[in-house]
Order: structure tokens, then C-alpha cells, then sequence
């Protein structure tokens, strides 16, 4: 039998996860997953692959939000659901004791700076989650942390309370979050965000020519999730400005926003 | 006409073309070496950036897929993709497309030569030929010609796959014509010419084109007692497997499925490995 050389040590698995706990928070589903080695292995931007079956082969993609103990499981996985189509749907309507078949942790995660920095978390809709295990690593390394949450309403908000809880400087900026964004650019050195593409696109525009470093967790239609379809193609810009084809699943979701050419992504 | 090539598939269950990412991908949810074989994306002779999004739509029981054969093309994949899926133990199946016939052969002998390449797989049913612009292998004849330049330049010991479509009314005429002309054997099915919802040319591929791939391998093994025909069409699980195995395929490939599940192809593998319990519908040459 042959191995690979180069091939990571602890990979993602596909494995089937009990949902422990369910509860609706505003828009939202939470789901609390207990999903053997996928919570252990997750870091600050990982998302897992849903299969929902039933005829249904594309994948449903969820950034990993908290991972924790729970009902004697060591590193229960929470995720954030908005019911919009028919995969959502019925992800949202389990119920604690389900079963459902997961592939995680999957995808390059957010790099954290090495140094103490002054760092911004944009974070709209539900995609905020994929920031949150991100604030508690930053807040270990001595950073100062501030969040945008943004979100279409307050129900589109996430968890606003928790959030303050966990992060000291927490600004809501339901409807519009780009002026809230532009007012912490000039005290940060580094920003992350999450959210829709042109929320993104604004971010890396924002902070275009500055100092400021930036990374975005891209979100885009996934079909496998874990870089066997490439259906889910990003166009990237090299050092030379040479242009690439990259796969959102594995060669991302995270990437630097300088990288990205944001447009040529439709 | 039965071919003299050593059969190189000591497991029933390969992957399916475009199905496997690079094999790295794969690599992490199973041991490819377990598999019968990896069949590569489609090579063509320079690379493709592929088409535009949306490229897969979910579809009932299916998913329809626009990809535009993005690769590296023929050099990056010697330089990168093969040693990689040689490293990981793969039996490594070269998928080939071209836009002519000059071009097939030409990537016929690049790839034929090149060490742990051991079998071609040459796919005369891109969903969208016309529009990727590539060779029209629609009539036999054509798909006949394409195999022959194929086979002139052929190092020995490769063998050569044709993948055809599963049109019902063409495939066991088609097979003959590819068999005839030097194909070791015949792989049935790919995604069937469809179209997303904006319209533009796709292939559907999944359990909802099973019945009919399956229809087409029947059909195959029915005319060509003797040929050695690859089933490929909709395989989620060991049931549909052995579906393929008993209507005469000789293997088959897993595709779609691995989206859903990227480890079925290793579970069907296990399940129908000869050496860990009776063989499935194998049959030595």
C-alpha cells in the first residue's frame, strides 16, 4: 500500500454527526452536531459539507461557529442555518437526535498575525460565524479585537450579545455596514470579514493601497466541498498579475483580498 | 474482437472522469490504491481555464455540470497531476480530449509514454463537443477514426478506453465501430447533453441517467459478447454496482457520487474486492 508523502496528517472526515441541540435565533437555526473528529480538527474559518441526500447530491456548506463540550462530547460543532432553499430547509427542521451525514473540517482557514494587532472582524448575515472561533484566537494572542456585525435587519444580526460578550468593541450595523467599517479602517492592522460578495469586494477596496492586510472568507455555490468538482471556480490574480482559476472549496475559502480578482468573479 | 492487453484493474471500481479533483483531493477520504483505477480529468494538449459560474446546478437525482474541461493541459499534468496520483498508489487512467485528429494522437503518445500510465481513456462524449470546441466524434466512423489515430502510436502494455455516450440508438454500433478500430475496451456513459437553466449546453449526470446507462451497457454486452465494457452512470452504492456488473460490465466508474460522499467509491471498492470475498461479475480474459 502506498501513501502519500505529502498528504496532511489529520484530514477531513466524512462521518455521520447527531444533531444534540437545535434552537431558532432570529433568522436563524442553530444546530449543535456532535460529529466525531471534525470539531477536534476545525480552526478559526473552517466550514463543514452537509449531505442532505434524498436525491439531492450537491453538498450544503456551513462555517463552523463555536465548537465546545457538550452532553459529554468533547468538541461539539455549532452551525448557523438560514432556511432559503430546499437543502436549508430541511437541515432547518431537524430536530435534537437526528442524523445527518457531514465531511469537515474542510477548507484553508484565516491566518493569524504573529505579532499583537489591532484587528477588525466584518461579519454580515450569518456568515459572521465563521468569525467568531476567529475573535477567541485573536483575543489569545493579545490582539485588540473589534466586530462589524451587519446583517439585511435585526433578525439578519448574528447573535449581537454573545458577540459582546466574547469581543470588547462590538458595533451593529443592520442595513448598511460600510460606514461603520470605514470609521474603524484607520485603527486597524489587519481586517477580516465574511459575508456576501459585494460586501467583501467593498472591504478589499476599502482597505486597496493601505497598509491595512486583509483576509475574506469567500463564500461561494459549492457542489462537493472538498475540491473534486470544480464547480466552484475563483479567478486570483498571481505576484506578476498572471491570472488563475482556483477552487473556492480547498484553495480558499479564505484568501488574501489583494489576491482576488474581484472583477472577474461574476 | 477481443484485445490482448493485460486488463490492469485488480478492483472492479474506478473512479469516473472529472469525478476526483487531482487525486490528492480523494486521497484524503480513502487509499486510491485500493481502487481499480483513478481516471484523470480530461487532458487536452494545451490548458483550460474552464467556464464561466454558475458551472453545476443541482438537479432532481442529478446535478448538471458546465465545467469546460479545465486542466492544466498535457504538460502540467505530467509535471504535476501524475506524479502526485503515482505517489498516492493510483492505477492512473489518462482521460484525453482533442480537437482533432492530429491532436488526439498527439496526446495518445505523450501520455502513452509516459511511465505509470496505464491505461488511456479517450472521451468521444464531452456533452458539449461543439461548443468546447473539440473533435466531432458524433458518428461512429468518427469515433472509429479518433481511436485509430490513438492506437498507431500506442506504447504496448497501454490499454485503450473509449468513452461513449449512452445514446441508446448509436451506442452498440459506436462500440463495435471503437472496438474494431483498437479500443481495449468501452467505457458507457457520460453526463448526457442537458442544459442549465440560463440555458447554456451541460451534461446531466447522477442517479437520474441510471436506468438509461444502464439500458446502453445491457445493449453493449448484448451485441459485443466479447468486449470488455466499463460501466459508468449514477453509482451511489454496491446495489448499483452490481446492477452495471450483471447486465455484462466487465468494472465500472463511481462519479457523481463522490460529491455527495467522496468515500463511496472506496466503500463499493471494499464491498466487491475479489480478495475479500466472491467475485462480482468479474471475468478473466
Amino acid at each position: 500500500m502506498t501513501t502519500s508523502v505529502a498528504g496532511p496528517v489529520h484530514g477531513p472526515v466524512h462521518v455521520t454527526a447527531e444533531v444534540l441541540a437545535a434552537k431558532t435565533v432570529g433568522a436563524y437555526h442553530h444546530l449543535s452536531l456532535a460529529a466525531p473528529a471534525v470539531g477536534e480538527e476545525s480552526r478559526p474559518g473552517s466550514f463543514l459539507a452537509v449531505s442532505i441526500g434524498d436525491g439531492r447530491l450537491a453538498r450544503r456548506s456551513f462555517w463552523i461557529h463555536r465548537v465546545g463540550p457538550m452532553a459529554g462530547h468533547r468538541a461539539v460543532v455549532d452551525i448557523v442555518v438560514e432556511p432559503r432553499g430546499a437543502g436549508s430547509r430541511v437541515l432547518a427542521g431537524l430536530a435534537a437526535g437526528a442524523t445527518i451525514e457531514v465531511t469537515g473540517p474542510l477548507g484553508r482557514p484565516f491566518s493569524l498575525p504573529r505579532e499583537p494587532a489591532r484587528c477588525l472582524l466584518v461579519g454580515e448575515g450569518y456568515a459572521a460565524a465563521a468569525l467568531t472561533t476567529l475573535a477567541e484566537r485573536l483575543r489569545e494572542r493579545a490582539c485588540e479585537v473589534r466586530l462589524v456585525l451587519g446583517g439585511a435587519d435585526d433578525a439578519h444580526v448574528l447573535e449581537p450579545l454573545a458577540a459582546r460578550r466574547s469581543v470588547g468593541q462590538v458595533e451593529v450595523a443592520a442595513g448598511d455596514l460600510t460606514a461603520a467599517v470605514l470609521r474603524s479602517l484607520p485603527d486597524v492592522d489587519v481586517v477580516y470579514a465574511a459575508g456576501s460578495p459585494a460586501t467583501l469586494r467593498f472591504v478589499a477596496d476599502a482597505v486597496h493601497g493601505s497598509a491595512t492586510t486583509c483576509q475574506v472568507a469567500l463564500e461561494r455555490p459549492l457542489t462537493c466541498a472538498t475540491g473534486l468538482c470544480q464547480g466552484c471556480p475563483v479567478p486570483v490574480l498571481g505576484d506578476a498579475g498572471d491570472a488563475h482559476v482556483v477552487r473556492a472549496c480547498v484553495d480558499g475559502p479564505v484568501f488574501r483580498a489583494s489576491r482576488v480578482d474581484w472583477e472577474a468573479l461574476s | 474482437m477481443t484485445s490482448t492487453q493485460r486488463w490492469p484493474f485488480t478492483n472492479p471500481v474506478l473512479t469516473a472522469s472529472g469525478c476526483g479533483g487531482g487525486g490528492r483531493e480523494l486521497a484524503t477520504y480513502g487509499d486510491l490504491s485500493a481502487l481499480g483505477g483513478f481516471v484523470t480529468r480530461s487532458v487536452t494538449l494545451q490548458p483550460r481555464l474552464g467556464g464561466r459560474e454558475p458551472r453545476i446546478v443541482e438537479s432532481p437525482s442529478g446535478l448538471v455540470n458546465a465545467i469546460g474541461l479545465q486542466n492544466t493541459g498535457v504538460t502540467g499534468f505530467l509535471e504535476v497531476e501524475l506524479p502526485a496520483l503515482l505517489d498516492l498508489g493510483a492505477t492512473v487512467v489518462a482521460s484525453i480530449a482533442g480537437h482533432s485528429l492530429g491532436e488526439y494522437a498527439e496526446l495518445a503518445r505523450s501520455l502513452g509514454r509516459a511511465d505509470g500510465v496505464m491505461a488511456l481513456e479517450v472521451n468521444l462524449s464531452v456533452p458539449d463537443s461543439a461548443g468546447s470546441g473539440l473533435f466531432d466524434a458524433r458518428e461512429p466512423f468518427q469515433a472509429a477514426s479518433v481511436l485509430g489515430s490513438c492506437r498507431r502510436d500506442l506504447r504496448d502494455g497501454v490499454l485503450l478506453l473509449a468513452k461513449l455516450r449512452s445514446d441508446v440508438a448509436r451506442v452498440a454500433e459506436t462500440a463495435r465501430a471503437v472496438v474494431d478500430a483498437g479500443a481495449d475496451a468501452v467505457v458507457i456513459g457520460n453526463a448526457l447533453p442537458a442544459a442549465l437553466p440560463d440555458g447554456r449546453p451541460g451534461g446531466l449526470s447522477g442517479p437520474a441517467i441510471r436506468p438509461q446507462t444502464l439500458r446502453c451497457v445491457a445493449e453493449v454486452a448484448r451485441a459485443l459478447p466479447d468486449a470488455s465494457v466499463i460501466g459508468c452512470g449514477g453509482i451511489m452504492d454496491v446495489e448499483d454496482a452490481v446492477a452495471y456488473l450483471d447486465a455484462g460490465a466487465r468494472a465500472v466508474q463511481v462519479g457523481s457520487a463522490l460529491f455527495h460522499d467522496p468515500t463511496t467509491a472506496f466503500r463499493i471498492a471494499h464491498h466487491l474486492d475479489p480478495a475479500s470475498g466472491p467475485a462480482v461479475g468479474e471475468d478473466d480474459a
